[in-house]
This record gives C-alpha cells, structure tokens and sequence, in this order.
C-alpha cells in the first residue's frame, strides 16, 4: 500500500479555511472564534506529538513500551468516564466502576482482535496501538453513558424502586428495568454507526484508508471487522458498567444505598 | 409475635418494642422526628444497628426480600414501577370486589396510574401492599389527605387485617384515627419511642 504523503503546504491550505471560519466568527460577532483557533492548534500539536511518539515506540518495539501506552490510554478514558458522570460512586468507586468495566472489554475484545489477526510480533505497536485506541472510544461512550443514565435513573426513581424492594422484589428485579435501559442508551451510538455506515457516513477510518490508497473492497472489510469489534466492546462495557453498579448501590440485604453516592 | 430489639439508626433508637398477633400500635411525633426512618429500619431497608424478630426468627438471619414480605412497609409516598395499575398487583386478582373496598371503581385496573389522584394512588399503593403472607404492617400516614369516607373504608380493610392476625404499626398525625384503631399509643421523640398513657 503506498501511500500518497501529505505535505506541510497542504496542512496550511486547510488551516487557511479554519482562519477564515475564524474571522467570519469575528466580523459576525458569533464569539466562537477563540475556542476553535485554541481547539484547532491543540488538535495539531496534540496528532502531531501523538504521530512522533508512536513513529519512536514502532521503531523501538518493546513490549513494555507498547503496554505502558496501552496502560496509560486505558487510564485517560477511564478519567474520561468518571468525569462525564453527573452522579458517580464515592470515593474509589466513582473511578474504579468505570475503568474496570472499561478495562475488561477492552482487554477481552483486543484478545480476540489480537488472535483472529495474527500480527507479527503480537505485541505490534502499528497493530495494537491504533486498535485499543479506537476500541477505547467506543467503549468510553457506552461505558460513560450507560453507567450516567444508571446512576442519573437510580436517582430519580429511588421511591419506585424502594416501593418494589419495600414489597419483597430483590434487588435483580427491582434494578433490572434502568439497568436495561442504560445498557440499551450505551448501544445507542455504536448501533446508529453500524446502521448508517456507509450510507449516511463513511466511517473515518475507512475513508483514511481509502485517501491512503487501500483499494475501497479491502478498506471495507477492514471497517466490517473494526465495527463488530467495537459494538462487542461496547456492549460488555455497558454489560459490566451496570452490572457492578447494580451491585454497588444496593447491598446484599437487598437496600437501596443512595448513600454509596458522592454529594452532589 | 414481633419484637424490636434496640434499633437504632443516626439519631433514631435503640428502640425495643413488643407487638402481639393481631394489635395496633399508633406512633405520632412530630414531622422530621424520625418515623419514618423507623419503619424502614423496621423493614430493613435502612442499614440499622439492632434487629427485629418475628416469633422468635431475627430479620438479619433470613434474606431480606422473605422479611419484607412479611413485614411490609407502605410509605407515605407511593412508587409506581408499571404504566398500567394492574401490573402492580399478582396476576389473578380480583379486582371486582377488591378496588370498591376502598371506593375505587373496579375499571380502574386498566387505567395508567398516570390518570390516578393522590388519594387513589395511596389507597391503591395500600392495597397492593396486602398479601396472604403478611404478618406485620408498617404504615406510614395510610390515611393522609383522604375524605372522611375513604377513611373510613381504608380503616375497615386495615381491621380486617388485624382480624386475621396482622401487627400493625401505624405512623398517624390524627389522634382521633390512633384513638379508633391502635390499642396502644407511641411517640416518638428525641429519637426515643415512649408509650403514650391512654
């Protein structure tokens, strides 16, 4: 596959239409102007550092290296999903909910992702790296809003539920209904890009490879295979989201422990 | 027999208290005094120091959801889990007979609880509460904001009850209602359940 590379002069030409955009914010007084250069120059530093690391970590290969930036990927998302909670666990569980169901479905599906391509060396940076990444994305989504739409549910339904346990229900039938419904909100996005691929969108990853020079039939496959990855991600994320969340803010004398919440 | 034996939450407790088969205990306080922390202690579905005992079996030694189908509390505030008023009831209920007791008209299974006042949600959520396996009632204001007649009604369905056998502990703003149904009287103050002189 060769790719055409891209130039700086390129890169220039689009930024050009990013600063346009920018004065036209200005000249309209639309107040956005500052937050897209600021975002747009992050957005440039942030790839192109990203491009240089991983240039390195190919080159050197080490095992250790390729897990210590999984390791540190799996530790931003999972900061990522304890911060879009509106009401999270207190104390370690706030964080630890989240990244241990983040973890586990990254770590379950990479395996089999791992297995089922064979790369050479299995630990490939060039194949684990981007792989994980992309899986992360999707499985802080489904984490992140399965586990909200829970704790936001447990919240605002607390009376329905303690009326079911009041009568006898254990905490399993008392919770299944927002657990439910928060595993079904997590797969809302993954199942709204399986269903538009194509169509209403060409995934990125997919015209990358295209704009790369993969012949379109290869690139496909490549998104077939990347998107039943991830939509397996994010269901035993959401899967294991709420199922230890579940666990959590009830205990095993079937209560209702609204109390296991940080204040706020 | 039901028997308390020093429960005790924040500043609620220890509380100890002997219930025969088939009595009426009213508790009154004032509001924020704890009552309602009580009852839920009594149910567990707080966690308390102390525990309770029915005939001599501890609430702690058996699962919760078998206590609280024999000890069952009824909130002030009902919780409705289902769109339709039927689903909260067993399959196979009778609701010709059942939902007149307390003046409700019986097409009222088929409603969305939605289209319920107040006043019915809370003689509804009372007798959903009634099972063949109840042994004690825990009632936390059943009558509150009710018209005379349905209090009346409501008060001949908890009788009925307690002709069967079923405790019933009775948290009630209204004296005259202790007076009518409880055989004896509480209240509970500075977390401390005091019995009331007749």
């Amino acid at each position: 596959m060769s790719a055409p590379l891209l130039g700086f002069w390129e890169l220039a030409a689009a930024a050009v239409l990013v600063v346009i955009n920018a004065a036209l914010s200005l000249l309209l007084s639309l107040g956005f102007e500052r937050a897209l250069i600021i975002a747009a120059v992050r957005a440039a530093v942030q790839l192109l550092l990203v491009g240089l690391v991983l240039r390195t970590v190919f080159e050197l290969g080490s095992p250790l290296l390729v897990g210590g930036i999984v390791l540190f990927m799996l530790v931003t998302a999972s900061y990522e999903i304890a911060s879009r909670q509106e009401r999270r666990f207190a104390g370690f569980w706030g964080f630890g909910v989240g990244a241990g169901a983040a973890t586990v479905a990254t770590l379950i599906v990479a395996t089999f992702a791992l297995i089922s391509l064979q790369p050479d060396p299995w630990f490939s940076p060039a194949t684990v790296i981007p792989l994980v990444g992309i899986m992360l994305g999707t499985v802080m989504n489904g984490v992140s809003i399965s586990l909200n739409a829970f704790n936001t549910g447990v919240v605002r339904e607390h009376a329905v539920i303690d009326a079911r346990l009041a009568l006898g229900a254990d905490r399993d039938i008392a919770l299944k209904p927002l657990q439910r419904s928060a595993i079904r909100a997590g797969m809302i996005p993954i199942i709204n890009s399986m269903s538009a691929a194509g169509i209403v969108t060409l995934p990125g990853m997919m015209t990358g490879q295209i704009l790369a020079g993969m012949p379109p039939f290869e690139a496909a496959k490549y998104q077939i295979l990347i998107l039943f990855l991830l939509s397996a991600a994010a269901g035993f994320g959401a899967l294991a989201a709420t199922y230890v969340a579940v666990r959590r803010i009830s205990d095993d004398r079937d209560r209702l422990r609204l109390d296991r919440l940080a204040q706020g | 027999m039901f028997e308390l034996r020093a429960l005790r939450r924040l500043t609620v407790g220890p509380v100890d208290l002997v219930a025969g088969r088939g009595s009426c205990l009213s508790i009154m306080g004032r509001s924020g005094s704890g009552k309602s922390l009580l009852l839920r202690m009594i149910a567990d579905l707080d966690p308390h120091e102390g525990d309770a005992f029915l005939d001599g079996a501890a609430c702690a030694q058996m699962p919760a959801p078998v206590w609280r189908r024999m000890v069952t509390y009824v909130p002030a505030e009902s919780g409705w889990w289902d769109e339709r008023v039927d689903a909260h009831f067993p399959d196979g209920t009778d609701f010709t007979t059942l939902l007149p007791s307390v003046g409700i008209a019986p097409e009222a299974a088929g409603w969305p609880v939605d289209r319920l006042s107040t006043g019915e949600r809370q003689r509804l959520a009372l007798l959903r509460a009634l099972r063949p396996a109840n042994r004690v009632l825990l009632l936390d204001e059943p009558t509150s904001g009710l018209d005379p007649a349905s209090v009346q009604m409501a008060e001949e369905v908890l009788r009925q009850q307690l002709d069967r056998g079923v405790a019933i502990l009775m948290v009630t703003h209204d004296p005259q209602q202790a007076a009518r149904m409880a055989s004896r009287h509480f209240e509970l103050r500075d977390g401390m359940l005091k019995e009331r002189p007749v």
